[in-house]
């Protein structure tokens, strides 16, 4: 049983401005089905350019329900450049905080928000404001990936499962969580190119290009002579433990520095570009060395490259 | 929304919740049945002797573990009591059963089981086949759950250590033909081992006369304590123990036994043989009143797994363009105990694996409820889950951006 709490539950059992606003100035639609959460948001502008009304319409659990709520709550009077402020942490800080898997429902309420902000600019053919542009249906939130770069890459490519999908575009290669948007995807195209409405796929097609992972350069481990068993065992433990679970996924981690019971170490690969890396940071790393190291260490995650 | 403007609330105008809850989820643990209780009490007071002692406190505690084992022994069908190994509950049962039986077999590295099974089972053989180099045969079911026993004997190897299915799926309900994929295993000289953790009490059993080598099942799901359970081990099945250090159920599970809960589990053993009438009749009857009255108060539902070869207490039922979380807050909110195969529910984020093998597709493995029944229940109490349940389907899909034009966005 989730610990929600009574702000939650209130906004969930009384939702607040469930519905759609009538001839709306801004329409964002985020999620799917097969995510198991789905958001569709919409406002209208007052003539003194705040929201006047934002109403919503959530697929989802408790807290997606009462993250949506509270998102129309916390928009409505502001102007578009005060909403655009809001963040994930705001809505969850609003409902007295999610249950730490929930917080994805508090983003869902951002990119809800962003994907409607972005559809006002479209509609009324102004420029974006440039902060908007990065989390418009997104795909893979691990490598910020959109689901149009993954339909592109499987049309013009042909690709036929997630591993490819996966090796052209990166998306799916982090925490896995959009397999299954991916699969749909796929099937999508399949089904569109069975029926002759897509084209075959031509033949050459040039490779879509993708970004570089962050380098996996190795430092040298820098502590001072008398830390060295401390660190032998911190290095042992990432190396025999810690390092191949994050492989499992793609990812990995490396030893940066040791001082004053703070471990600096870098993630790369797959979890160097993950959202989530302070949960791996948090709920892996950590616990791990606190258990079989010292109780008082904190770990510290260095600056990507 | 109402006159005055202001959007009723989920649980406004739902009939007043029942004093007591209404528990409606028996598939993931069942009430002790208070016959079991008073069995236990005096064994964790009074006579709390070890059994491997020399007096007459391990006496009785000796007494008590062996009267058990026999009527266990009794409900399973079994030729004789020493086939009966008690054992913490259901997952030690099959994890004793599928790596004892590797243990004993090293030179075999093969195993076949379903892409339905429990997470005792599945995850066990995950990890064997990740971390130990086994390798495993997940088979498919179709769209109704079921398993064609000819699957499982095409999947068979001269390398093959072991079969293990489970008799009943926990989250529809489904029957696998036990006896059926006994009789391949065997021709072939192969290990079957059973997950009975959700047949025992809801089907009558005969283990002696069943082409099966193990059976595990769980107190707690049929009215005994949590902690205990049995694992079936056929007379001249090799086995060799995951926990040593002891003599204890003739050196196949060391550790001093659990002898309040054993003996508990004994008497619910009996309780069970008793009641399986009722469960295949009137709990059958009210499993059945509550699937077709909310198949026929709400719109866009179904019913999950074959309907005609299934446990007794179960029913799976997916309502359409919402999500299952929801739901079962609500039905708590209204006093009533259900579960959900939905993602969120989970905490993985992944809906569940059994409707998804099954080929359903996401709009009705989210929004799946499961709702298990016992002979504890009432005909009143499914009438109020028939009354209220139509209200919060209702509501949730007013709040629900799908519907029958738009499945997705």
């Amino acid at each position: 049983m989730w610990n929600y709490s009574d702000k939650v539950m209130d906004h969930f059992l009384n939702p607040r401005n469930v519905g759609e606003v009538e001839n709306a100035d801004g329409v964002g639609e985020v999620g799917s089905m097969a995510c198991g959460d789905a958001l569709r948001l919409t406002f209208r502008l007052g003539e003194d350019g705040r929201i006047a009304d934002a109403k919503f319409k959530t697929f989802g659990c408790g807290s997606a329900i009462a993250s949506s709520s509270m998102l129309t709550e916390m928009i409505r009077g502001k102007t578009l450049e005060e909403a655009s402020r809001v963040t994930n942490e705001d809505i969850a800080n609003e409902l007295d905080g999610l249950p730490r898997e929930k917080m994805h429902c508090s983003v869902m309420g951002r990119e809800a928000l962003e994907a409607a902000m972005l559809d006002y600019y479209k509609r009324q053919g102004k420029e974006v404001p440039c902060h908007l542009l990065a989390g418009t249906s997104l795909l893979c939130h691990c490598f910020q990936v959109t689901k149009e770069t993954v339909r592109d890459a499987i049309e013009r490519h042909g690709l036929e499962t997630i591993e490819e999908v996966t090796h052209f575009t990166k998306a799916g290669g982090g925490c896995e969580s959009c397999h299954h948007e991916i699969t749909d995807l796929l099937r999508e195209c399949q089904e569109r190119r069975a029926s002759g409405v897509a084209p075959a796929v031509p033949a050459g097609a040039p490779l879509i290009e993708l970004a570089p992972l962050a380098a996996t350069v190795a430092t040298g481990p820098a502590h001072a002579p008398a830390d060295a068993a401390i660190v032998a065992r911190i290095t042992e433990l990432l190396a025999t433990e810690i390092a191949p679970a994050l492989r499992a996924d793609g990812g990995d981690i490396e030893f940066v520095r040791y001082a004053d019971l703070r471990v600096h170490v870098r993630l790369t690969g797959s979890c160097a570009a993950c959202r989530s890396s302070s949960v791996t940071i948090s709920g892996l790393v950590e616990p791990r060395l606190r258990e079989f190291v010292d109780p008082r260490l904190v770990v510290v995650e260095v600056g990507r490259r | 929304m109402s006159a005055d403007g202001r959007q009723p609330g989920l649980l406004e105008g739902l009939p007043p919740r029942p004093a007591a809850g209404i528990y409606f989820d028996n598939n993931a643990t069942t009430p002790v049945a208070p016959e079991v209780v008073a069995k236990m009490v005096p064994l964790l007071t009074e006579h709390y002797g070890n059994p491997s002692s020399m007096h007459s406190f391990g006496a009785r505690a000796g007494d008590e573990v062996a009267v058990a084992r026999q009527k266990v022994a009794t409900f399973l069908g079994a030729a004789q009591p020493s086939e009966i190994v008690f054992t913490s509950g259901g997952s030690e049962g099959d994890n004793l059963g599928i790596v004892g039986t590797l243990y004993a077999l090293p030179e075999k590295r093969h195993l076949v089981t379903t892409e339905v099974e429990h997470p005792a089972v599945l995850g066990l053989c995950r990890e064997l086949q990740k971390r130990h180099g086994y390798d495993v045969t997940f088979l498919k079911v179709d769209g109704a759950g079921r398993l064609d026993p000819g699957d499982v004997e095409a999947a068979l190897r001269p390398d093959t250590a072991l079969v293990s299915v489970m008799m009943a799926n926990n989250e529809t309900g489904v029957l696998f033909d036990i006896e059926a994929i006994g009789k391949i295993a065997r021709a072939h000289g192969v290990v079957f081992h059973v997950d009975g953790v959700q047949a025992a009490g809801k089907l009558p059993l005969d283990l002696e006369h069943l082409p099966v080598d193990l059976f595990a099942i769980s107190g707690h799901k049929l009215h005994a304590a949590k902690g205990v359970g049995a694992l079936y081990v056929r007379k001249g099945t090799k086995l060799r123990p995951l926990i040593v250090g002891g003599h204890q159920e003739r050196g196949r599970r060391a550790g001093t036994e659990n002898v309040a809960s054993i003996a508990g589990l004994g008497v619910a053993c009996d309780l069970a043989t008793a009641g399986l009438e009722r469960e295949n009749v009137e709990v059958r009857r009210l499993r059945d009143r509550l699937e077709q009255g909310l198949l026929a108060a709400i719109p866009d539902c179904q019913a999950n797994g074959d309907p005609a070869y299934r446990l007794p207490n179960t029913t799976n039922i997916s309502f359409r363009y919402i999500e299952g979380e929801g739901i079962l807050l609500l039905l708590d909110r209204a006093g009533v105990a259900a579960s959900s195969g939905s993602a969120c529910t989970s905490g993985s984020l992944e809906p569940s694996h059994v409707l998804r093998a099954m080929g359903l597709p996401f709009t009705l493995t989210h929004g799946s409820i499961r709702f298990s029944l016992s002979r504890y229940n009432t005909e009143a109490e499914v009438d109020y889950v028939t009354g209220v349940l139509p209200r919060i389907i209702e509501r949730l899909r007013l709040i629900t951006p799908f519907n029958e034009q738009r499945a997705t966005f």
